[in-house]
């Protein structure tokens, strides 16, 4: 199993365009795993018809009252702030809680024990496409991401995966690519979008992953893409151009390559650019 | 009476920081005479990532205070006090000064539940 993440620094540039449309040129077997928890959208360009389903939770803690003797050890221990230490009893917030089990570490009483808080869903199908779909989604009020997008990086699937990674340069971003063969960064020719494919790249630079760039609305403004792809030394991979079509099939949930086969090959040719970079030598792997 | 002020300084003519989790001082106050006995800088509080109101919650405990006089207070602050058996009172404005005056005028009551939601 091998796996490109497609990623951006700003909302809105193509991520899913370009995974979905990647994912549907590619020889199989092929899956995509939308990590945009948040707002997952795969599914709207590749329906899956039966869905197998499973919870995602975080482990929380939980005081046993006789034997805890409030000396606070856990609440000073927790930087999120999810025990309070009143003095009386320690009040706990599961909300604040990121799950990472110190406090049940550090508690002398060993008061302490670990429940699961459900925070979202994973679910995976097939799509009529063939291709799998592997869909993370965080329960709306919750705030913490990253392990349900590290729940949907564990499946295991066969042949190529391609990641849809979320928005922006943040640890739900690196919890995306973290792990990814390769990340491909999609960005639009504007200001707004050369700056945060900049941030994007330091991050990428900084996680050591290998990383090329794709622009989506290609046309004016290139040259500042093109600038930041020199600065990093990684290759522009692909332009997809401004075609008010190609927003209308997105907008009806249509991939890009089936309404508008003259596409197809800017695509293939995004495919191909990946495997060079996967596969330096020319050999198959 | 000791209570808690979340204040903007460190003097009983700061103004009142309608804060309570990202105050900048908790001052202690003896409300009878009007004087304060400690203040604490919540420069950790402000700069908390998350669950500033727990965290100044739990100074508030640690303290030993009876009450908090503050503008507003959110729902896990709320709880939070309650657990440690702080009274609050909360719509405190003006100076510190004037904050102990309307407590002792009793123009403050004893809030019985978070007067704004997290992060307001």
């Amino acid at each position: 199993m091998r796996s490109i993440a497609v990623a951006s620094g700003k909302g809105g540039t193509g991520k899913t365009t370009v995974a979905v449309n990647l994912a549907r040129v590619m020889p199989g077997p092929v899956s995509v795993m939308d990590c945009d928890v948040e707002e997952p959208n795969v599914h709207l360009f590749l329906s899956t018809e039966s869905r197998q389903t499973h919870s995602v939770g975080i482990p929380v803690p939980r005081i046993d009252t006789n034997k805890c003797t409030v000396c606070g050890e856990c609440a000073r221990f927790c930087e999120f702030n999810a025990l309070g230490d009143m003095r009386s009893k320690i009040v706990v917030f599961n909300e604040l809680c990121h799950g990472c089990g110190g406090c049940t570490r550090v508690c002398p009483e060993n008061a302490i024990t670990e429940v699961q808080r459900v925070i979202g869903e994973v679910d995976q199908g097939v799509s009529a496409q063939d291709i799998r779909v592997i869909t993370g989604r965080l329960n709306v009020g919750e705030a913490l991401s990253p392990p349900v997008i590290r729940a949907v990086r564990r499946y295991k699937a066969e042949g190529m995966v391609i990641v849809d990674a979320p928005p922006g340069t943040a640890c739900p971003f690196a919890a995306a690519v973290r792990g990814s063969d390769l990340v491909v960064l999609v960005t639009e020719p504007t200001p707004f979008g050369i700056h945060d494919l900049g941030l994007a790249a330091e991050t990428l630079d900084a996680m050591k992953l290998p990383f090329g760039v794709v622009i989506n609305r290609s046309g004016e403004g290139d040259e500042g893409v093109e600038e930041v792809c020199r600065r990093h030394g990684v290759p522009l991979l692909a332009r997809i151009p401004e075609d008010r079509r190609i927003a209308e099939a997105y907008s009806r949930g249509e991939l890009v390559v089936d309404a508008l086969p003259q596409y197809r090959e800017e695509f293939l040719k995004l495919y191909r650019s990946i495997t060079d970079m996967l596969n330096p030598n020319g050999d198959e792997s | 009476m000791k209570v808690l002020i979340t204040a903007e300084g460190k003097d009983l003519d700061a103004a009142v920081d309608p804060r309570f989790g990202r105050a900048a001082y908790f001052l202690v106050v003896d409300v009878e005479k009007t004087e304060i006995l400690q203040v604490v800088d919540n420069g950790a509080g402000r700069a908390a990532a998350q669950g500033a109101g727990v965290q100044a919650a739990q100074t508030a405990a640690g303290l030993g205070v009876n009450g908090l006089l503050t503008g507003h207070c959110g729902p896990k602050a709320f709880s939070a006090l309650q657990a440690a058996g702080v009274k609050i009172y909360t719509g405190a404005t003006g100076t510190v000064r004037e904050a102990v005056d309307q407590f002792r005028k009793g123009e403050l009551t004893a809030a019985d539940g978070a007067d704004v939601r997290g992060h307001w």
